[in-house]
């Protein structure tokens, strides 16, 4: 659990975050958005302090992050910093063991969780472990950024836009196993972004920031539903919002009894990927099956359009 | 078929073709001080060498001068560039005659002339090859090696350089291996000194402009009135403080001439160390830090490898010219390739002069190629990025 508690950022007479005060459930992945210069880097990087805050106190699972020296506190929590920050010197293999080095893993661990992370963001270790960073594409090298932040299984991970530079196939590829790697550890993640998409697919929960304020901390469908203020509104973009609230449920949940013609979606896709699907076929009703195959009944344009509507 | 013409080729010919033919190849004297007289390549070398020499060089140059395969031209500068140095010393036991000691023969103006144009041709070539840094260090052995080994076989005894040699040969090495200590010495003590001062300048911004200001000031001071200002203070530490008499701390000789050389050198240390920290990435840095390095894993392991190619350039900087200034000490009793070079002035002695002045310049030379090599070797590795 991370605990935010008051926290304000002044350099000189410039309040860069004003107050913030917010708790991360364990567990869960919490998704800053905001506009450029609102305050989401500073914010993030004053949990692994790298910036000092000027008020407020940050509990990590219950503890002061300032009752261990600075170094040992980030080691102990992943950072995918923006904009990547390879060590031009160091290969990409190296790179990724940064943290297990200075940790002091054997030799053998380390090339083991090297090898693991790559494949798992496909690099094939043998072609790009001994590359060097500017060999790499900008996706490549942003790939390494989040390897190198995942690389001791961290508790905490902090994630500064780190998706900005893949195009949408691999950026999907890359939030799903985010997604996969969360739950299999139960790591707490806070990841900071632009993609109000990304935000509403991936958050538990989402923090908004504007000029260094909170504005509204809440599930993805209550900020989609109940924005706190215009500038929440027109963040989440007013016209988009009822798709938002449609990719955030799964198809199974919106099944009707019934049958209907045509290739069967999967019960686990979106609600906006099967409302797409039926107005771009030009049907009113699809099939739906299970994991196993099985038929799960239908789901109707008009059902569909029902859930997209303001929740009351 | 057109002709087609090399740019660098037709200067390479036309310096041969006036060295081959109108200027002369060896002076011989019928002494050590007297005015020489001048010899071409026919009148020098014996009756075959003479036209081998000159068949070799037309071809050279001819080959130089049209468009020609890399291969054929690095071919033509590497035989004739060992045909001349093998003939010249051809030369010196052709023209000295039998059982004379006193006659000298030297090197004239043409075969300077040829080396320098060959000397070209062969740089030029190897430029264009692009060689990797250990290919560049390898020629150099080569080269080396063959010198060595001319100057071992004693095919070039009957030269003056080398009588001026014969005569020398104990404080050759002597002064040779002073002015090896005091240039890669006062080299070792500037790094020792230089890279933490140039750390705590990164890190100290107050500290900076008032740190490189003065090592600029000190680097302007001509070499001799440093000398000069360094006698007084030196001196006073020989009487005043027990034990540094002992240690060779004196007003004059090698202390002073090894206390200036390191104040000259402090300045490229310093200042390399300061820029090439400066010009670490942001994010390198910032990356390390949230890594969770301690502030002395982020010096050693991110900031200074990142400068090191730089701060190297500095050392490079340094080295080069410790070499060439560490002549002067012999000015005030420093010892070093110097001592030769002032004692031929003293006597007119061009040859003297040589013998203080050639290993001088061959030594920076390859100072420069082997510390290029390494910083190439340790730039491609850590290249910048680019974002
Ligand atoms: N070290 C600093 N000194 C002074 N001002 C700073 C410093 N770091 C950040 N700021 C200012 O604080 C504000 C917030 O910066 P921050 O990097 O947190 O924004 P951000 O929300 O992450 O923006 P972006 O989306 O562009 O990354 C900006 O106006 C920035 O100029
Ligand atoms: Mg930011």
């Amino acid at each position: 659990m991370i605990e935010i508690e008051g926290i304000t950022k002044r350099y000189e007479e410039t309040t860069v975050v004003d107050d913030v005060s917010m708790v991360i459930e364990p567990r869960t992945l919490c998704v800053i958005v905001g506009t450029s210069g609102s305050g989401k880097t500073t914010l993030l990087r004053m949990i692994n302090r790298l910036v000092e805050p000027t008020a407020g106190v940050i509990r990590l699972d219950g503890n002061d992050n300032r009752s261990l020296p600075g170094y040992e506190l980030r080691r102990s929590i992943g950072y995918a910093i923006q904009g990547h920050g390879l060590f031009p010197h160091r290969t990409v293999a190296q790179n990724i063991a940064t943290v297990p080095v200075l940790l002091g893993w054997d030799k053998a661990r380390i090339k083991a969780r090297v090898d693991e992370l790559m494949t798992l963001y496909q690099l094939d270790p043998d072609a790009y472990g001994p590359r060097y960073p500017h060999e790499l594409s900008g996706g490549q090298q942003q790939r390494v950024g989040v390897a190198r932040a995942l690389a001791a299984e961290p508790n905490v991970l902090l994630m500064d836009e780190p998706f900005g530079a893949l195009d949408p196939i691999i950026r999907n590829k890359a939030q799903e196993d985010l997604l996969a790697i969360q739950k299999r550890f139960g790591t707490t993640i806070i990841l900071v972004t632009h993609d109000m998409e990304e935000a509403v697919h991936m958050g538990d929960k989402i923090a908004v920031m504007d000029a260094g304020k909170l504005v509204q901390y809440a599930k993805p469908a209550e900020i989609l539903a109940k924005p706190a203020s215009a500038f929440v509104e027109t963040l989440v973009g007013a016209s988009e919002k009822p798709f938002r609230l449609l990719s955030l449920g799964r198809v199974r949940d919106a099944v009707e009894k019934g049958t209907a013609e045509g290739e069967a979606i999967p019960g686990d896709a979106s609600q906006r990927d099967a409302l797409a699907e039926l107005l771009w076929s030009g049907r009113p009703a699809l099939p739906v099956k299970g994991e196993d195959g099985k038929p799960l009944g239908r789901v109707t344009v008009d059902g569909l359009v029902k859930r997209a509507a303001r929740p009351a | 078929m057109r002709i087609r013409f090399d740019k660098l080729g037709v200067v390479i010919a036309a310096i041969a073709a006036y060295a081959a033919f109108l200027a002369p190849f060896a002076t011989f004297r019928a002494n050590r001080i007297v005015p020489g007289e001048a010899r071409s390549i026919l009148e020098a070398l014996p009756t075959t060498a003479g036209p081998i020499l000159l068949a070799i060089l037309v071809a050279g140059a001819l080959i130089a001068l049209l468009k020609t395969p890399l291969v054929l031209r690095l071919g033509a500068s590497v035989v004739a560039l060992a045909a001349l140095a093998i003939l010249i010393g051809v030369a010196g036991s052709f023209l000295t005659p039998v059982g004379n000691t006193f006659a000298r023969v030297s090197p004239a103006s043409g075969f300077w002339l040829l080396i320098f144009a060959f000397t070209l041709l062969l740089a030029d070539v190897l430029t264009r090859l692009n060689p990797s840094p250990w290919a560049r260090v390898g020629v150099l052995v080569v080269a080396a090696v063959a010198i060595g080994l001319l100057l071992i076989s004693g095919q070039w005894n009957s030269l003056s350089i080398l009588k001026e040699y014969a005569n020398r040969a104990d404080s050759f090495w002597a002064e040779g291996s002073k002015h090896i200590t005091l240039a890669l010495g006062s080299l070792a003590v500037a790094a020792v000194v230089g890279l933490p001062l140039g750390i705590l300048c990164h890190r100290v911004e107050k500290l900076r402009a008032g740190v490189l200001n003065v090592l600029n000031i000190i680097q302007t001071i001509p070499s001799i009135a440093l000398f000069g200002l360094l006698i007084a203070p030196l001196g006073w530490v020989a009487t005043h403080v027990p034990g540094a008499a002992e240690l060779g701390i004196r007003g004059i000789g090698t202390a002073p001439a090894f206390v200036a050389l390191f104040l000259y050198s402090l300045l490229p240390v310093v200042a390399n160390t300061v820029v090439g920290l400066a010009g670490v990435p942001r994010a390198a840095n910032d990356a390390a830090r949230g890594m969770g390095m301690t502030d002395r894993q982020r010096l050693f392991g991110v900031e200074f490898p990142l400068a090191f190619p730089v701060i190297l350039t500095g050392i490079r900087i340094v080295l080069v010219q410790n070499i060439g200034l560490a002549t002067i000490a012999a000015l005030i009793g420093g010892g070093g390739f110097g001592v030769f070079v002032f004692q031929g002035v003293g006597q007119t002695a061009m040859d003297l002069v040589l013998l203080g002045a050639v290993p001088t310049v061959a030594l920076a030379f390859v100072a420069a190629i082997i510390l290029d090599a390494v910083i190439e070797m340790t730039a491609t590795k850590r290249r910048v990025e680019t974002a």
